[in-house]
């Protein structure tokens, strides 16, 4: 009889499971006492906990900041992340870790708005941005918190194309010609593509005097040249660089650069006559950090990205600088071009979402038949 | 009735066990899901309707209704064929072929998704071959439907295997008496006995084809009322905040897989009684 | 070597099966041939596909992508989420067939069909669910902020949409099985005299210990790739939420392919494993 047998042999094993699972969450508790280790979401849970019992916020040390961006921010991030770290020990004789989190920037949004305990966030879009304001996390006019439009880095959005642009690609209207293939996300699951979106409507309108209908004309023959629709932008780009499908991807600058700087020889940037202003701001959550007592370095962090090493950083990574200073000094890297803005030649973020993504607004109409 | 409840409940356990299953089911499936039924319901019912039934919505569950069909009936073969190999032959390498087939489910779905466009996209592997003569595999329903065949092989392999390997030789032993060609052994004796895991292998593969997500993004190319899959459709919603409308498409969803489910979980229920009547 | 563990197998009715009980050698090999094409198109081509990646930069790299601090953290939360969500649905996959295989009731087939349901359920809706419950706009988020019980964005988020997504494989392995065999020997075991527990035990557990098994193998495999349900309720915080599929997807977008891969092929090895458990467990018991 071997029945005994296998089921003391699955008895065991699911009591060695039960036991590993223990120990899992043991070692997680015991990682999250020791103050040493970046210590996982427990910790930053309890320190927010003895932070709100108490009424006036202790700011606990060491700090952990929360930074909850977007996709193509991760290696802008990381490096200006160490940089500030350095800053704040010589500063504060402090210790301040911050850790990332990245992902769709209107996914990330959503996260914040649902709970996660974001001290800073830097996203794609004002409009995303918005959102989290709009469920009372931070104040209405945020976007005056820091200069620029909070907003200490920007982009803009050009063309790759693949190595001696055999299409010929030099401006949008190449883009609507027989037989380019045009890679782009879609803009109702990306912000990137919104940015996308914009700077050809900006040309249409500007070739067309304003005439919506031809504008429209334009918009539809553009989408009819986009063969797939990523779901996200660094989607978007895997398509063009890896599958190698289409002649050419709308991409922000930055991705575009780091792209030449991942894929070297087979590509190239094409900057077209006029594009638009692409703002990623950043904001500091303020019930979050009032409740976790890290306001004062959550706005050091943001601070800092508009000083000179910030800036330096961020023009590394292929963000364009704010600082006249470090401008001049890439000026190579970044040719000038007419950029339009969102406030100023499209209406605000909510406007422009409204008229254009929003459902049967002016991007879905280009898709559905008979409208 | 009352009769055959009695008899059955010779055994003990059942307050224990029905008791825990019902507590579990409810607290990990039947509260959430209920959390879902409300936000929906957050919604005024022609804004509720309208949502449901714009025509890229229509397209989109038609698309994945469609081809989670036809990934379902093909692995319904494929998935027959793959359990009676490997329970009734012995040959070098069954082992190994037996261990894969769990893979899909291992994988993660977003890298299937990446492994699956690296394959049949128009430069890769497969695709490259197939691109000369105008088939085109990523980007299309079809290759939906590949992902989907990856995705839901497993359900019907793992459901027909253990009742294959347990069905009774004295049947068949019996039939051989009787003088029945093997063919007609095979499709009067076994399948009639495989036919209930088989409908329940196939409506598992059905519905998880209808709610995939991860690795079809990466293949299907996305396009509005072509290659657009109705989950994408629900993050699209909530990319625009409104979780009212993703949970109104979501519950849509939720009622086609559960009547799809329930229909074919009384198939089979009946399949199995006129079995085990006869 | 594969003829030593041919010899261990599991000895079942079938394999013994007489010359006439089977088909002749031409059709035999035809079905194997077909079942080994099957499966290199559909099964061994993409794994085939994620291993070359892997190792398109070599072993250094691939041992650099799993020696990264944070991927060790993603698996290290991936086993901790399968090791309590396994036993879990183990334990709930038993009661629930027994109760469903072993008595009538009315409702049985609503039972069976919701049991299911989490199958039928989009990865993206499973995670939406929790937040819509958990997350701070939801019904229960306001409540457990106050408190600072974090459920979603947290370990506790991430077990409960793992637990959720492969709620129904034990179930679902057990259901036809026990189905099948009906309730003659734990009634016999009843008449003679035991009771409860001795009747499971020592009854049905035998005769269901292999499709519990792949029914136990399936969820932790399930429940180590789960990717869509928990890309939602994770928060994507580096070295702390993300699960080993999560970080898959980030290496993926940082353009590092290969190392997206080599991790992805680590999961792949989790189930490997797996199954050579399962194998010498298999020997173990029927060289006895």
């Amino acid at each position: 009889m071997n029945n005994w047998k296998s089921i003391r042999i699955l008895l065991v094993s699911a009591l060695i499971l039960t036991v590993l699972a223990a120990c899992g969450s043991k070692k997680e508790e015991t990682s999250a006492g020791s103050s040493a280790s970046p210590s996982p979401s427990s910790s930053a849970s309890e320190e927010s906990g003895a932070a709100a019992s108490g009424s006036p916020a202790k700011v606990p040390d060491p700090i952990e900041l929360l930074n909850v961006s977007y996709d193509p921010t991760r290696e802008l991030y990381e490096e200006f992340n160490k940089s500030f770290a350095e800053y704040w020990k010589q500063q504060t004789g402090g210790t301040i870790t911050v850790k990332q989190s990245h992902g769709g920037s209107g996914k990330q949004s959503r996260a914040v708005i649902d709970g996660l305990q974001a001290d800073v966030v830097t996203l794609a879009l004002a409009y995303d941005i918005d959102a989290i304001a709009g469920k009372g996390l931070l104040k209405p006019d945020w976007q005056q918190s820091f200069e620029s439009n909070s907003t200490p880095y920007t982009s803009t959005i050009v063309f790759l194309v693949r190595k001696g642009n055999p299409k010929g690609i030099k401006d949008w209207n190449d883009l609507i010609k027989d037989g380019v293939q045009v890679i782009t996300p879609n803009p109702k699951t990306s912000g990137g593509a919104r940015w996308n979106y914009l700077a050809a409507w900006g040309y249409a309108a500007q070739q067309n005097g304003n005439d919506e209908a031809k504008i429209k004309e334009f918009m539809t023959k553009l989408f009819k040249n986009v063969p797939v629709l990523d779901s996200g932008a660094r989607d978007a780009t895997n398509t063009f660089v890896q599958r190698k499908i289409g002649d050419v991807l709308l991409a922000w600058e930055n991705e575009a650069y780091l792209a030449l700087k991942e894929f070297g020889d087979e590509y190239e940037i094409v900057t077209p006559s006029l594009s638009v202003l692409a703002e990623p701001p950043v904001a500091v959550v303020d019930k979050v950090v009032d409740k976790r007592g890290t306001r004062e370095a959550a706005e050091a962090y943001l601070k800092y990205l508009y000083t000179e090493q910030g800036q330096e950083i961020a023009a590394k990574n292929f963000y364009r600088p704010r600082l006249q200073a470090v401008a001049d000094k890439y000026k190579d890297q970044f040719p000038q071009l007419k950029l339009l803005t969102i406030d100023q030649d499209f209406g605000g973020w909510q406007e422009a979402q409204k008229k254009h993504f929003a459902d049967g607004g002016l991007f879905d109409q280009i898709y559905t038949p008979g409208s | 009735m009352a009769q055959t409840t009695k008899t059955k409940r010779l055994l003990p356990g059942f307050r224990l066990t029905m008791g825990f299953s019902i507590l579990y089911l409810s607290l990990i499936v039947l509260i959430p899901l209920a959390a879902l039924a409300a936000k929906s319901a957050s919604l005024p019912a022609g804004m509720w309707w309208e949502t449901v039934t714009a025509p890229r919505i229509l397209a989109s569950y038609k698309l994945s209704l469609m081809t989670s069909f036809f990934a379902a009936a093909a692995n319904l073969f494929i998935g027959l064929l793959l359990a009676w190999v490997l329970v009734r032959y012995r040959f070098p390498g069954r082992r190994i072929i037996d261990g894969l087939i769990d893979l899909p489910f291992a994988l993660p779905t977003a890298v299937a998704g990446i492994a699956l466009t690296t394959i049949y996209a128009p430069n890769g592997w497969i695709g490259r071959l197939l691109a000369p003569l105008g088939v085109k595999i990523a980007y299309s329903p079809l290759g939906i439907t590949l992902a989907l065949v990856f995705i839901g092989l497993p359900f019907v392999v793992r459901t027909v295997q253990p009742v294959l390997q347990d069905l009774e030789a004295d049947m068949e032993e019996a039939a051989v008496m009787l003088g029945a060609y093997r063919r007609k052994i095979f499709f009067r004796v076994i399948l009639p006995e495989l036919v209930p895991a088989m409908l329940t292998g196939f409506a598992l593969a059905f519905a998880r084809g209808i709610g995939e997500y991860g690795s079809v993004v990466f293949i299907s190319g996305n396009m509005p009322m072509k290659t657009e899959i109705a989950p994408l459709l629900i993050i699209t919603k909530l990319e625009q905040y409104e979780y009212g409308q993703a949970a109104a498409i979501a519950v849509v969803l939720l009622l086609i897989s559960f009547l799809l489910l329930l229909v074919i979980n009384l198939l089979q229920r009946r399949a199995g009684r006129r079995l085990h009547a006869a | 070597m594969a003829a030593t563990i041919d010899q261990t197998l599991p000895e079942n009715k079938p394999m013994r099966t007489p010359r006439h009980l089977t088909e002749s050698g031409a059709v035999r090999a035809l079905l194997i041939g077909v079942a080994l094409l099957l499966v290199g198109a559909i099964i061994l081509l993409p794994l085939a596909t994620v291993i070359t990646q892997a190792f398109s930069k070599g072993w250094d790299a691939y041992a650099a992508a799993l020696r990264d601090p944070d991927a060790l953290a993603a698996l290290r939360l991936t086993l901790i989420t399968a090791a309590i969500a396994v036993p879990l649905n183990t334990l709930f996959g038993l009661a629930a067939a027994w109760a469903i295989t072993k008595f009538k009731f009315r409702g049985k087939q609503l039972l069976v069909t919701l049991i299911d349901l989490p199958f039928a359920v989009s990865p993206v809706i499973s995670g939406l669910i929790y937040v819509l419950l958990f997350g701070a706009q939801g019904l229960l988020g306001p409540w457990l902020q106050e408190h600072n019980v974090s459920i979603i964005f947290a370990t506790p988020g991430i077990v409960l949409a793992t637990m959720f997504v492969t709620f129904p494989f034990v179930a679902r392995e057990l259901l036809p099985l026990m189905e099948e065999q009906g309730v003659q020997d734990e009634e016999a075991a009843v008449t003679l005299g035991a009771r409860g527990f001795r009747v499971f035990f020592k009854v049905t557990l035998p005769n269901v210990k292999w499709g519990l098994l792949y029914g136990m193998i399936l969820c932790n495999a399930r429940a180590m790739g789960e990717f869509g349900a928990v890309s939602v309720v994770s928060g994507h915080i580096r070295g702390e939420t993300n699960t080993l599929p999560l970080h898959i997807e980030i290496l993926y977008n940082e353009y590092k392919f290969s190392a997206a891969f080599a991790v992805a092929s680590l999961l792949m090895l989790l189930a490997v494993v797996t199954l050579i458990v399962k194998s010498v467990v298999e020997s173990r018991i029927h060289r006895n």
